[in-house]
Protein backbone atom coordinates (compact mmCIF):
# COMPACT_ATOMS: atom_id res chain seq x y z
CA UNK A 1 0.00 0.00 0.00
CA UNK A 2 1.04 3.59 -0.24
CA UNK A 3 3.07 5.13 2.51
CA UNK A 4 1.45 7.11 5.29
CA UNK A 5 2.73 10.65 5.48
CA UNK A 6 1.60 12.45 8.60
CA UNK A 7 3.25 15.82 8.02
CA UNK A 8 0.74 18.67 7.78
CA UNK A 9 0.31 19.92 4.23
CA UNK A 10 1.66 16.66 2.84
CA UNK A 11 -1.71 15.31 1.75
CA UNK A 12 -2.70 14.74 -1.85
CA UNK A 13 -2.61 17.96 -3.88
CA UNK A 14 -5.83 18.89 -5.64
CA UNK A 15 -4.90 19.20 -9.29
CA UNK A 16 -8.31 19.49 -10.94
CA UNK A 17 -11.34 21.23 -9.53
CA UNK A 18 -13.59 18.73 -7.71
CA UNK A 19 -17.08 18.14 -9.11
CA UNK A 20 -19.67 20.47 -7.65
CA UNK A 21 -22.30 18.70 -5.59
CA UNK A 22 -25.97 18.26 -6.51
CA UNK A 23 -25.94 18.88 -10.22
CA UNK A 24 -28.16 16.98 -12.66
CA UNK A 25 -26.69 13.56 -13.51
CA UNK A 26 -26.16 14.47 -17.15
CA UNK A 27 -24.11 17.56 -16.23
CA UNK A 28 -22.03 15.52 -13.79
CA UNK A 29 -21.46 12.89 -16.47
CA UNK A 30 -20.48 15.39 -19.16
CA UNK A 31 -18.06 17.21 -16.86
CA UNK A 32 -16.20 14.07 -15.77
CA UNK A 33 -13.24 12.86 -17.83
CA UNK A 34 -14.69 9.35 -18.15
CA UNK A 35 -17.96 10.94 -19.34
CA UNK A 36 -16.06 13.07 -21.86
CA UNK A 37 -14.41 9.94 -23.21
CA UNK A 38 -17.91 8.50 -23.65
CA UNK A 39 -18.88 11.65 -25.56
CA UNK A 40 -15.76 11.31 -27.71
CA UNK A 41 -16.53 7.65 -28.38
CA UNK A 42 -20.19 8.23 -29.26
CA UNK A 43 -19.53 11.29 -31.43
CA UNK A 44 -16.57 9.46 -33.00
CA UNK A 45 -18.85 6.54 -33.82
CA UNK A 46 -21.31 8.91 -35.50
CA UNK A 47 -18.50 10.56 -37.46
CA UNK A 48 -17.10 7.18 -38.55
CA UNK A 49 -20.61 6.35 -39.80
CA UNK A 50 -20.62 9.59 -41.81
CA UNK A 51 -17.13 8.94 -43.22
CA UNK A 52 -18.12 5.42 -44.32
CA UNK A 53 -21.35 6.65 -45.96
CA UNK A 54 -19.50 9.57 -47.61
CA UNK A 55 -16.74 7.31 -49.01
CA UNK A 56 -19.26 4.72 -50.19
CA UNK A 57 -21.44 7.34 -51.88
CA UNK A 58 -18.43 8.84 -53.66
CA UNK A 59 -17.62 5.47 -55.23
CA UNK A 60 -20.38 6.45 -57.72
CA UNK A 61 -17.76 8.57 -59.51
CA UNK A 62 -16.43 5.32 -60.99
CA UNK A 63 -19.82 4.85 -62.70
CA UNK A 64 -19.46 8.13 -64.59
CA UNK A 65 -20.78 11.74 -64.45
CA UNK A 66 -24.52 10.92 -64.74
CA UNK A 67 -24.53 8.47 -61.83
CA UNK A 68 -22.37 10.69 -59.66
CA UNK A 69 -24.40 13.87 -60.28
CA UNK A 70 -27.61 11.92 -59.79
CA UNK A 71 -26.28 10.65 -56.44
CA UNK A 72 -25.29 14.22 -55.43
CA UNK A 73 -28.75 15.53 -56.32
CA UNK A 74 -30.44 12.59 -54.53
CA UNK A 75 -28.86 13.75 -51.27
CA UNK A 76 -30.94 16.94 -51.56
CA UNK A 77 -34.12 14.99 -52.16
CA UNK A 78 -33.51 12.33 -49.52
CA UNK A 79 -36.88 11.13 -48.09
CA UNK A 80 -38.69 13.52 -50.49
CA UNK A 81 -41.69 13.96 -50.68
CA UNK A 82 -42.27 12.88 -47.06
CA UNK A 83 -39.71 15.48 -46.00
CA UNK A 84 -39.34 18.69 -48.07
CA UNK A 85 -36.38 19.01 -50.44
CA UNK A 86 -32.94 19.54 -48.72
CA UNK A 87 -34.43 19.32 -45.23
CA UNK A 88 -32.91 15.88 -44.57
CA UNK A 89 -29.56 17.09 -45.90
CA UNK A 90 -29.66 20.11 -43.61
CA UNK A 91 -30.69 17.89 -40.70
CA UNK A 92 -27.65 15.70 -41.30
CA UNK A 93 -25.40 18.75 -41.63
CA UNK A 94 -26.61 20.13 -38.30
CA UNK A 95 -26.12 16.68 -36.76
CA UNK A 96 -22.54 16.58 -38.06
CA UNK A 97 -21.77 20.02 -36.67
CA UNK A 98 -23.07 18.89 -33.27
CA UNK A 99 -20.90 15.74 -33.43
CA UNK A 100 -17.80 17.73 -34.41
CA UNK A 101 -18.35 20.29 -31.66
CA UNK A 102 -18.84 17.52 -29.07
CA UNK A 103 -15.81 15.57 -30.29
CA UNK A 104 -13.40 18.51 -30.57
CA UNK A 105 -14.72 20.23 -27.43
CA UNK A 106 -14.16 17.10 -25.31
CA UNK A 107 -10.74 16.59 -26.87
CA UNK A 108 -9.63 20.13 -26.00
CA UNK A 109 -10.89 19.85 -22.44
CA UNK A 110 -9.25 16.42 -21.89
CA UNK A 111 -5.97 17.58 -23.46
CA UNK A 112 -5.80 20.51 -21.07
CA UNK A 113 -6.52 18.21 -18.14
CA UNK A 114 -3.74 15.85 -19.25
CA UNK A 115 -1.24 18.67 -19.67
CA UNK A 116 -1.99 19.82 -16.11
CA UNK A 117 -1.53 16.28 -14.85
CA UNK A 118 2.19 16.14 -15.67
CA UNK A 119 3.80 19.53 -15.08
CA UNK A 120 7.36 18.11 -14.98
CA UNK A 121 8.26 15.94 -17.94
CA UNK A 122 10.59 12.95 -17.78
CA UNK A 123 14.19 13.78 -18.65
CA UNK A 124 14.90 10.41 -20.24
CA UNK A 125 13.27 9.57 -23.54
CA UNK A 126 10.22 7.39 -22.98
CA UNK A 127 10.48 3.93 -24.46
CA UNK A 128 6.81 3.26 -25.11
CA UNK A 129 5.75 -0.36 -25.34
CA UNK A 130 2.02 -0.34 -26.03
CA UNK A 131 1.42 3.23 -27.16
CA UNK A 132 1.74 3.28 -30.94
CA UNK A 133 2.27 6.02 -33.48
CA UNK A 134 -1.48 6.38 -34.02
CA UNK A 135 -2.35 6.70 -30.34
CA UNK A 136 0.37 9.25 -29.64
CA UNK A 137 -0.45 11.45 -32.63
CA UNK A 138 -4.25 11.62 -32.18
CA UNK A 139 -4.06 15.33 -31.37
CA UNK A 140 -2.05 16.12 -34.52
CA UNK A 141 -3.92 13.84 -36.93
CA UNK A 142 -7.13 15.33 -35.47
CA UNK A 143 -5.94 18.88 -36.18
CA UNK A 144 -4.86 17.91 -39.72
CA UNK A 145 -8.28 16.37 -40.39
CA UNK A 146 -10.09 19.45 -38.98
CA UNK A 147 -8.06 21.85 -41.16
CA UNK A 148 -8.53 19.59 -44.16
CA UNK A 149 -12.27 19.53 -43.52
CA UNK A 150 -12.45 23.33 -43.78
CA UNK A 151 -10.43 23.23 -47.01
CA UNK A 152 -12.57 20.40 -48.39
CA UNK A 153 -15.76 22.41 -47.77
CA UNK A 154 -14.22 25.52 -49.32
CA UNK A 155 -13.12 23.45 -52.29
CA UNK A 156 -16.16 21.32 -53.12
CA UNK A 157 -19.13 22.67 -51.15
CA UNK A 158 -18.73 26.45 -51.00
CA UNK A 159 -16.40 26.50 -54.01
CA UNK A 160 -14.21 29.53 -53.32
CA UNK A 161 -11.03 27.40 -53.16
CA UNK A 162 -11.78 26.04 -56.61
CA UNK A 163 -11.67 28.60 -59.51
CA UNK A 164 -13.59 26.27 -61.86
CA UNK A 165 -16.39 25.63 -59.35
CA UNK A 166 -19.91 25.47 -60.78
CA UNK A 167 -22.66 24.96 -58.21
CA UNK A 168 -24.45 21.64 -58.74
CA UNK A 169 -21.90 20.14 -61.16
CA UNK A 170 -20.49 17.76 -58.59
CA UNK A 171 -18.54 15.55 -61.00
CA UNK A 172 -16.89 18.38 -62.99
CA UNK A 173 -15.99 20.24 -59.79
CA UNK A 174 -14.33 17.16 -58.39
CA UNK A 175 -12.30 16.52 -61.53
CA UNK A 176 -11.30 20.20 -61.79
CA UNK A 177 -10.17 20.11 -58.17
CA UNK A 178 -8.18 16.87 -58.20
CA UNK A 179 -6.44 17.71 -61.50
CA UNK A 180 -4.43 20.29 -59.55
CA UNK A 181 -1.52 18.21 -58.20
CA UNK A 182 -0.98 20.21 -54.95
CA UNK A 183 -4.69 19.84 -54.12
CA UNK A 184 -4.56 16.10 -54.84
CA UNK A 185 -1.57 15.85 -52.46
CA UNK A 186 -3.52 17.70 -49.74
CA UNK A 187 -6.37 15.21 -50.16
CA UNK A 188 -4.07 12.18 -50.08
CA UNK A 189 -2.02 13.30 -47.05
CA UNK A 190 -5.12 14.35 -45.09
CA UNK A 191 -6.90 11.07 -45.78
CA UNK A 192 -3.88 9.11 -44.61
CA UNK A 193 -3.96 11.24 -41.41
CA UNK A 194 -7.65 10.40 -41.09
CA UNK A 195 -6.82 6.69 -41.46
CA UNK A 196 -4.19 6.91 -38.71
CA UNK A 197 -6.67 8.79 -36.50
CA UNK A 198 -9.31 6.10 -37.07
CA UNK A 199 -6.87 3.26 -36.45
CA UNK A 200 -6.60 4.31 -32.81
CA UNK A 201 -10.02 5.96 -32.52
CA UNK A 202 -12.07 3.03 -33.74
CA UNK A 203 -10.33 0.74 -31.23
CA UNK A 204 -10.25 3.25 -28.38
CA UNK A 205 -14.00 3.78 -28.77
CA UNK A 206 -14.74 0.21 -27.62
CA UNK A 207 -12.56 0.66 -24.56
CA UNK A 208 -14.06 4.06 -23.62
CA UNK A 209 -17.57 2.63 -23.75
CA UNK A 210 -16.60 -0.50 -21.85
CA UNK A 211 -17.32 -2.81 -24.79
CA UNK A 212 -14.93 -5.45 -23.63
CA UNK A 213 -15.24 -9.20 -23.43
CA UNK A 214 -12.77 -12.05 -23.90
CA UNK A 215 -15.19 -13.38 -26.51
CA UNK A 216 -14.60 -10.56 -28.98
CA UNK A 217 -11.65 -8.48 -27.72
CA UNK A 218 -9.45 -9.90 -30.46
CA UNK A 219 -11.89 -8.63 -33.08
CA UNK A 220 -11.80 -5.03 -31.83
CA UNK A 221 -8.31 -4.33 -33.20
CA UNK A 222 -9.21 -6.07 -36.45
CA UNK A 223 -12.40 -4.00 -36.84
CA UNK A 224 -10.49 -0.77 -36.21
CA UNK A 225 -7.72 -1.70 -38.66
CA UNK A 226 -10.28 -2.84 -41.25
CA UNK A 227 -12.40 0.31 -41.00
CA UNK A 228 -9.35 2.61 -41.05
CA UNK A 229 -7.74 0.71 -43.93
CA UNK A 230 -10.87 0.50 -46.07
CA UNK A 231 -11.76 4.18 -45.63
CA UNK A 232 -8.20 5.29 -46.38
CA UNK A 233 -7.90 3.15 -49.53
CA UNK A 234 -11.27 4.28 -50.91
CA UNK A 235 -10.70 7.98 -50.14
CA UNK A 236 -7.12 8.07 -51.42
CA UNK A 237 -8.23 6.30 -54.61
CA UNK A 238 -10.37 9.31 -55.69
CA UNK A 239 -7.63 11.90 -56.25
CA UNK A 240 -5.35 9.18 -57.66
CA UNK A 241 -8.06 8.09 -60.10
CA UNK A 242 -8.39 11.67 -61.38
CA UNK A 243 -4.60 12.19 -61.56
CA UNK A 244 -4.14 8.98 -63.55
CA UNK A 245 -7.07 9.74 -65.83
CA UNK A 246 -9.31 6.85 -64.71
CA UNK A 247 -11.94 9.41 -63.69
CA UNK A 248 -12.36 12.63 -65.64
CA UNK B 1 29.60 -13.49 -10.85
CA UNK B 2 29.87 -10.56 -13.15
CA UNK B 3 30.64 -7.09 -11.88
CA UNK B 4 28.99 -4.23 -13.73
CA UNK B 5 30.48 -0.77 -13.92
CA UNK B 6 27.62 1.67 -14.25
CA UNK B 7 27.07 5.39 -14.37
CA UNK B 8 23.92 6.54 -12.63
CA UNK B 9 22.13 9.81 -13.23
CA UNK B 10 19.87 10.23 -10.24
CA UNK B 11 17.26 12.91 -9.61
CA UNK B 12 18.13 14.76 -6.38
CA UNK B 13 15.67 17.17 -4.80
CA UNK B 14 15.97 18.43 -1.21
CA UNK B 15 12.27 18.85 -0.55
CA UNK B 16 8.83 19.30 -2.11
CA UNK B 17 9.43 22.96 -2.96
CA UNK B 18 13.15 22.76 -3.76
CA UNK B 19 14.41 22.78 -7.32
CA UNK B 20 15.85 19.42 -8.30
CA UNK B 21 18.48 18.21 -10.71
CA UNK B 22 20.43 15.16 -11.81
CA UNK B 23 23.60 14.04 -10.00
CA UNK B 24 25.99 11.54 -11.56
CA UNK B 25 27.40 8.60 -9.60
CA UNK B 26 29.71 5.77 -10.62
CA UNK B 27 28.96 2.36 -9.13
CA UNK B 28 30.40 -1.14 -9.37
CA UNK B 29 27.86 -3.82 -8.57
CA UNK B 30 27.59 -7.62 -8.99
CA UNK B 31 24.95 -8.49 -11.57
CA UNK B 32 22.99 -10.64 -9.11
CA UNK B 33 22.24 -7.64 -6.90
CA UNK B 34 18.78 -6.15 -7.08
CA UNK B 35 18.23 -2.61 -8.29
CA UNK B 36 17.52 -1.38 -4.76
CA UNK B 37 20.63 -3.13 -3.41
CA UNK B 38 22.55 -1.21 -6.03
CA UNK B 39 21.06 2.03 -4.70
CA UNK B 40 21.90 0.85 -1.14
CA UNK B 41 25.52 0.48 -2.16
CA UNK B 42 25.60 3.97 -3.65
CA UNK B 43 24.06 5.30 -0.44
CA UNK B 44 26.65 3.58 1.77
CA UNK B 45 29.40 5.16 -0.27
CA UNK B 46 27.69 8.55 -0.05
CA UNK B 47 27.25 8.09 3.69
CA UNK B 48 30.92 7.21 4.16
CA UNK B 49 31.89 10.28 2.20
CA UNK B 50 29.73 12.37 4.52
CA UNK B 51 27.15 13.17 1.85
CA UNK B 52 23.37 12.97 1.94
CA UNK B 53 22.18 9.52 0.77
CA UNK B 54 19.58 9.20 -2.00
CA UNK B 55 16.05 8.99 -0.59
CA UNK B 56 13.91 6.31 -2.18
CA UNK B 57 10.84 4.37 -1.06
CA UNK B 58 11.14 0.66 -0.34
CA UNK B 59 9.77 -1.83 2.11
CA UNK B 60 9.17 -5.54 1.59
CA UNK B 61 11.65 -5.96 -1.29
CA UNK B 62 9.74 -9.00 -2.50
CA UNK B 63 7.34 -7.31 -4.88
CA UNK B 64 4.19 -7.46 -2.77
CA UNK B 65 3.96 -4.16 -0.88
CA UNK B 66 3.97 -1.57 -3.67
CA UNK B 67 6.22 0.85 -1.81
CA UNK B 68 9.16 0.96 -4.19
CA UNK B 69 9.12 2.30 -7.70
CA UNK B 70 11.26 4.61 -9.78
CA UNK B 71 11.44 5.52 -13.43
CA UNK B 72 14.47 3.74 -14.92
CA UNK B 73 15.52 5.04 -18.36
CA UNK B 74 11.96 6.15 -19.08
CA UNK B 75 10.34 2.88 -17.99
CA UNK B 76 8.38 2.53 -14.78
CA UNK B 77 10.01 -0.21 -12.65
CA UNK B 78 12.63 -0.68 -15.36
CA UNK B 79 12.88 -2.88 -18.42
CA UNK B 80 11.62 -6.18 -16.98
CA UNK B 81 7.90 -6.90 -17.40
CA UNK B 82 5.73 -7.81 -14.45
CA UNK B 83 8.11 -6.86 -11.65
CA UNK B 84 8.47 -3.99 -9.20
CA UNK B 85 11.80 -2.17 -8.91
CA UNK B 86 12.86 -4.38 -5.97
CA UNK B 87 12.50 -7.50 -8.11
CA UNK B 88 14.53 -6.03 -10.94
CA UNK B 89 18.06 -7.43 -11.01
CA UNK B 90 21.20 -5.82 -12.31
CA UNK B 91 21.65 -8.63 -14.83
CA UNK B 92 19.08 -6.72 -16.89
CA UNK B 93 21.79 -4.10 -17.49
CA UNK B 94 25.18 -4.29 -19.12
CA UNK B 95 28.51 -2.93 -17.97
CA UNK B 96 29.34 0.59 -19.08
CA UNK B 97 25.67 1.59 -19.31
CA UNK B 98 24.36 4.93 -18.07
CA UNK B 99 21.09 4.58 -16.18
CA UNK B 100 18.82 7.56 -15.62
CA UNK B 101 16.72 7.29 -12.46
CA UNK B 102 13.78 9.63 -11.91
CA UNK B 103 10.84 9.76 -9.51
CA UNK B 104 7.27 9.16 -10.77
CA UNK B 105 6.19 12.35 -12.51
CA UNK B 106 2.61 13.48 -11.96
CA UNK B 107 0.94 16.54 -10.49
CA UNK B 108 -0.96 14.14 -8.21
CA UNK B 109 2.33 12.64 -6.97
CA UNK B 110 4.46 15.57 -5.75
CA UNK B 111 8.10 14.74 -4.99
CA UNK B 112 8.78 14.51 -1.24
CA UNK B 113 12.54 14.13 -1.60
CA UNK B 114 14.82 12.75 -4.33
CA UNK B 115 13.08 9.65 -5.71
CA UNK B 116 10.28 9.54 -3.13
CA UNK B 117 6.84 10.82 -4.12
CA UNK B 118 3.72 11.40 -2.06
CA UNK B 119 1.07 8.92 -3.18
CA UNK B 120 -1.60 10.07 -0.73
CA UNK B 121 -3.90 10.69 -3.72
CA UNK B 122 -4.26 6.89 -4.04
CA UNK B 123 -5.40 6.69 -0.41
CA UNK B 124 -8.01 9.38 -1.07
CA UNK B 125 -9.35 7.40 -4.05
CA UNK B 126 -9.58 4.20 -2.02
CA UNK B 127 -11.28 6.06 0.86
CA UNK B 128 -13.87 7.52 -1.52
CA UNK B 129 -14.82 3.96 -2.48
CA UNK B 130 -16.24 3.56 1.01
CA UNK B 131 -16.91 0.11 2.31
CA UNK B 132 -18.57 -3.16 1.39
CA UNK B 133 -21.50 -4.77 3.09
CA UNK B 134 -20.38 -7.90 4.89
CA UNK B 135 -21.93 -9.50 7.92
CA UNK B 136 -19.76 -9.28 10.99
CA UNK B 137 -19.66 -11.75 13.84
CA UNK B 138 -18.76 -15.38 13.35
CA UNK B 139 -16.96 -16.20 10.11
CA UNK B 140 -19.52 -17.13 7.43
CA UNK B 141 -19.52 -20.67 6.13
CA UNK B 142 -17.39 -21.19 3.06
CA UNK B 143 -19.40 -20.91 -0.17
CA UNK B 144 -22.37 -19.48 1.70
CA UNK B 145 -22.53 -16.76 -0.96
CA UNK B 146 -22.12 -18.31 -4.40
CA UNK B 147 -19.49 -16.52 -6.48
CA UNK B 148 -19.15 -17.53 -10.14
CA UNK B 149 -15.67 -18.87 -10.85
CA UNK B 150 -15.00 -16.40 -13.70
CA UNK B 151 -16.02 -13.42 -11.57
CA UNK B 152 -13.97 -14.68 -8.64
CA UNK B 153 -10.85 -15.13 -10.79
CA UNK B 154 -11.31 -11.74 -12.38
CA UNK B 155 -11.79 -10.06 -9.00
CA UNK B 156 -8.58 -11.69 -7.78
CA UNK B 157 -6.71 -10.38 -10.85
CA UNK B 158 -7.89 -6.86 -10.03
CA UNK B 159 -7.13 -7.28 -6.33
CA UNK B 160 -3.49 -8.02 -7.18
CA UNK B 161 -2.94 -4.24 -7.42
CA UNK B 162 -0.28 -3.19 -4.90
CA UNK B 163 -0.86 0.55 -5.41
CA UNK B 164 2.72 1.35 -6.45
CA UNK B 165 1.75 4.10 -8.90
CA UNK B 166 3.60 2.71 -11.93
CA UNK B 167 0.42 3.05 -14.02
CA UNK B 168 0.31 6.80 -13.36
CA UNK B 169 4.05 7.09 -13.95
CA UNK B 170 3.95 5.20 -17.25
CA UNK B 171 0.81 6.90 -18.57
CA UNK B 172 1.58 9.73 -21.02
CA UNK B 173 -1.33 11.61 -19.37
CA UNK B 174 -0.54 10.71 -15.74
CA UNK B 175 -3.93 9.04 -15.51
CA UNK B 176 -4.72 6.74 -12.60
CA UNK B 177 -7.46 4.82 -14.39
CA UNK B 178 -5.79 1.41 -14.06
CA UNK B 179 -5.29 1.80 -10.30
CA UNK B 180 -8.82 3.10 -9.75
CA UNK B 181 -10.35 0.47 -12.01
CA UNK B 182 -8.50 -2.34 -10.21
CA UNK B 183 -9.55 -1.09 -6.77
CA UNK B 184 -13.13 -0.57 -7.92
CA UNK B 185 -13.61 -3.73 -9.95
CA UNK B 186 -12.31 -6.21 -7.40
CA UNK B 187 -15.35 -5.18 -5.36
CA UNK B 188 -17.78 -4.52 -8.24
CA UNK B 189 -17.27 -8.04 -9.59
CA UNK B 190 -18.26 -9.82 -6.39
CA UNK B 191 -21.71 -10.26 -4.85
CA UNK B 192 -20.45 -8.74 -1.59
CA UNK B 193 -19.66 -5.53 -3.45
CA UNK B 194 -23.03 -5.10 -5.19
CA UNK B 195 -24.86 -3.07 -2.57
CA UNK B 196 -22.55 -0.05 -3.03
CA UNK B 197 -21.59 -0.77 -6.62
CA UNK B 198 -23.04 2.35 -8.26
CA UNK B 199 -22.22 4.84 -5.53
CA UNK B 200 -18.68 3.45 -5.38
CA UNK B 201 -18.22 3.69 -9.15
CA UNK B 202 -19.31 7.33 -9.18
CA UNK B 203 -17.36 8.39 -6.11
CA UNK B 204 -14.08 6.74 -7.06
CA UNK B 205 -14.03 8.04 -10.63
CA UNK B 206 -14.86 11.59 -9.57
CA UNK B 207 -12.27 11.50 -6.76
CA UNK B 208 -9.63 10.13 -9.15
CA UNK B 209 -10.22 13.00 -11.56
CA UNK B 210 -9.34 15.54 -8.85
CA UNK B 211 -5.72 14.38 -8.97
CA UNK B 212 -4.90 12.78 -12.30
CA UNK B 213 -5.21 13.04 -16.08
CA UNK B 214 -7.58 11.15 -18.33
CA UNK B 215 -7.25 7.82 -20.10
CA UNK B 216 -6.53 7.89 -23.84
CA UNK B 217 -6.27 4.10 -24.16
CA UNK B 218 -2.56 3.87 -24.94
CA UNK B 219 -2.19 0.72 -22.81
CA UNK B 220 1.17 1.78 -21.33
CA UNK B 221 -0.13 1.21 -17.79
CA UNK B 222 -0.71 -2.50 -18.19
CA UNK B 223 2.80 -2.88 -19.63
CA UNK B 224 4.31 -1.09 -16.62
CA UNK B 225 2.13 -2.77 -13.98
CA UNK B 226 4.23 -5.10 -11.81
CA UNK B 227 1.08 -7.20 -11.32
CA UNK B 228 0.20 -7.11 -15.05
CA UNK B 229 -3.32 -5.89 -14.40
CA UNK B 230 -5.29 -5.65 -17.64
CA UNK B 231 -6.83 -2.49 -19.11
CA UNK B 232 -9.98 -4.61 -19.43
CA UNK B 233 -10.72 -3.35 -15.92
CA UNK B 234 -10.61 0.24 -17.21
CA UNK B 235 -13.30 -0.68 -19.75
CA UNK B 236 -15.37 -2.21 -16.93
CA UNK B 237 -14.95 0.97 -14.90
CA UNK B 238 -15.99 3.18 -17.84
CA UNK B 239 -19.11 1.10 -18.23
CA UNK B 240 -19.92 1.06 -14.52
CA UNK B 241 -19.45 4.83 -14.32
CA UNK B 242 -21.95 5.44 -17.15
CA UNK B 243 -24.33 2.88 -15.67
CA UNK B 244 -24.02 4.50 -12.25
CA UNK B 245 -25.43 7.69 -13.76
CA UNK B 246 -28.29 5.94 -15.54
CA UNK B 247 -29.29 2.94 -13.51
CA UNK B 248 -32.41 2.76 -11.36
CA UNK B 249 -30.84 1.94 -8.04
CA UNK B 250 -34.08 0.65 -6.60
CA UNK B 251 -33.56 -2.37 -8.87
CA UNK B 252 -30.08 -3.09 -7.55
CA UNK B 253 -31.06 -6.48 -6.17
CA UNK B 254 -31.98 -7.71 -9.64
CA UNK B 255 -28.55 -7.25 -11.09
CA UNK B 256 -26.48 -10.28 -11.91
CA UNK B 257 -22.77 -10.54 -11.25
CA UNK B 258 -20.23 -10.74 -14.03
Amino acid sequence: MTQAIERPGADAPVVNRPQKANRPWIVEFASSAVGKKWIMALSGLGLIGFVIAHAFGNLKMYFGPEDFDHYAESLRTLFYPIIPRTWTLWGMRIGLVVLFVAHIGSAISLTRMNQHARPTKYASPRSYIAANFASRTMRWTGIIVALYLVFHLADLTWGFANPDFVRGDAYDNLVASFERVPVAIIYIVSNIALGIHLFHGAWSMFQSMGINSPRYNGARRAIAAGVAGAITIVNVSFPLAVLFGIVG
Amino acid sequence: MNVLKLTLEVWRQDGPDAAGGFETYAVEIPDDASFLEMLDKVNEELFRAGKEPITFDHDCREGICGTCGVMIDGQAHGPQKGTATCQLHMRQFRSGQTIKIEPWRAAGFPVVKDLMVNRAAFDRIVESGGYITVTTGAAPDANEIPVPKDASDSAMDAAACIGCGACVAACPNSAANLFTAAKMQHLNLLPQGQAERWSRSEAMVEKMEEFFGSCTNHGECQEACPKEISIDFIAMMNRDYAKAKLVNRRRLGERKVG
